[in-house]
């Protein structure tokens, strides 16, 4: 697998959905896997070994889900903007397949994000929203992924999709950063220093320890999903070829 | 290139001007959005010298959107984007063209009506000033980033709010600065910071937005 008739490995060579879809299929339930396992590990450390917070009590935890899930939620905004950039240069379907099955998983992410940030706000802070920074700016990159996935939806030739989403991403990505600094700055100037998400000052080894294990499965379990929905992604739009016929029983 | 910039101008106005009822019908929607907000809140001065900047943006905001439909649909439906697209000129000073005057015919309205409805709300001549250029450096903005969202969709069905759905979270930084420069003034912090901010989205959206819009009219039309 992966080479080319000179007996050469070669990336391009699965750059065509025909030949990665075997390959995804194979890493997938690795991937898932690591992402179980990471998990575990993640929330036994979350949950049994890392300290209670002195002043937050064990209403702090949600920390080990509620971070991860906003760095990943930021980060696959990346990630879906880099491989949008790439099917629109080289003009490869499968780039543009990978970034549409990105972004439910990274909405999915900025939804968990804001959620678990709601229950945090609540024995905290005592209410379930603020407009902090960061979580409006979570709200924000949310109505960008369902912008992405609306604007896909809503077209039906396949291939402008593709290139129209991929517009939006990259433009989206430029708007990140001005739009992350927008809202920092709107909310330093407009709220009382009453409310501050960064005034645990020192983090215990373990906390961080917890944290960046479960950053790490949910990293897995983002490659795992994206795998799994890029193959049903590849199974719809080839399913005129012969090999989807083939692979699927001649069912189609 | 700057005589295809202004033979699209001249023929965009023209037809703007042929047909007035469209920009007027933009504007008496600001209009009347700005003065329901006291209907739904209450007369109080003091509370409405607070909301007014927030609220004339946010006007201006969606008042600018309802626009973006005119921009390229009626030349997609004739066929003139057709002939704009094989047209020996660059796609992009078309492009530039026609957010000119769309701004023109959208934007500049709102700059002009924008003071009588501060007016309304209590506000004091300095921070009325301020909205002025703020509206000036950021309309623009708006026209420009709703241009690439506009060509996104042109043609998709349900386009009208699939627009506002792609073209609204990116207009938030604007809104932030635009509102921010008129409460500032009030804060007595002075408006030259959120202002140069506004210029520098301006100057950014002019070098990218018709890039970006070009490359979506050409997807939309392959």
């Amino acid at each position: 697998m992966g080479m080319s008739k000179t007996g050469r490995f070669s990336w391009y060579y699965f750059s065509s959905p025909q030949s990665f879809y075997p390959l995804a299929g194979v890493l997938q339930p690795w991937f898932a896997g690591l992402a179980v396992a990471l998990c575990a590990v993640g929330l036994y450390i979350s949950f049994f070994v890392a300290p209670t917070d002195a002043t937050q009590g064990d209403a702090y935890r949600i920390i080990f889900i509620h971070v991860p899930a906003a760095w990943m939620s930021m980060f696959l905004y990346l990630v879906m903007g880099f491989w949008s950039g790439v099917g629109l240069v080289l003009n490869t379907r499968l780039s543009s397949m990978v970034a549409t099955a990105l972004a439910p998983t990274g909405a999915l992410f900025t939804f968990i994000a804001l959620w678990t940030g709601a229950l945090w706000g609540k024995p905290t802070w005592g209410t379930w929203w603020v407009w902090d920074a960061r979580l409006t700016s979570e709200l924000i990159l949310l109505f960008l992924y369902i912008g992405f996935m609306a604007l896909q939806a809503a077209i039906d030739d396949q291939r402008r999709a593709d290139k129209a989403g991929a517009v939006l991403a990259l433009v989206g990505v430029i708007n990140i950063p001005i739009i992350y600094f927008s809202v920092k700055w709107w909310s330093t100037l407009h709220q009382g220093a009453s409310v501050s998400m960064t005034s645990a000052p020192t983090m215990a080894k373990t906390m961080l320890l917890g944290m960046l294990i479960m950053a790490l499965g949910f990293w897995m379990y983002s490659i795992a999903a994206t795998l799994a929905r890029v193959r049903c992604v590849i199974l719809e739009r080839e399913r005129h070829t012969d090999w989807v016929a083939a692979e699927i029983g001649g069912q189609s | 290139m700057i005589r295809a910039l202004g033979w699209v101008l001249r023929r965009d106005l023209l037809l703007a001007f042929r047909r007035r009822g469209d920009v007027v019908n933009a504007l008496v929607f600001f209009v009347i959005v700005v003065s329901l907000f006291p209907l739904g809140v209450g007369p109080e001065a003091s509370q409405l010298r607070n909301m007014a900047p927030g609220v004339l943006w946010v006007a201006a905001l969606l008042a600018c959107m309802l626009s973006l439909a005119r921009l390229f649909a009626p030349d997609h439906q004739d066929g003139t984007l057709e002939q704009m697209l094989l047209a020996g000129e660059p796609l992009v000073v078309l492009v530039a063209g026609k957010v000119i005057s769309h701004w023109l015919m959208s934007g500049l309205p709102l700059v002009l009506m924008a003071p009588l409805l501060g007016l309304q709300f209590d506000l004091p001549a300095d921070a009325l000033g301020v909205l002025c250029v703020s509206l000036l450096l950021g309309t623009p903005v708006l026209s420009l980033i709703g241009a690439v969202g506009a060509a996104l969709t042109l043609g998709v069905r349900g386009s009208g709010v699939l627009v506002a759905l792609l073209v609204l979270p990116l207009y938030v930084p604007v809104l932030i600065f635009g509102a921010g420069s008129v409460g500032a003034v009030a804060a007595g912090t002075g408006a030259e910071a959120h202002l140069l901010l506004l210029g520098g989205f301006l100057a950014l959206a002019v070098v990218l937005a018709p890039w970006a819009c070009a490359a979506a009219l050409r997807i939309a039309m392959e």
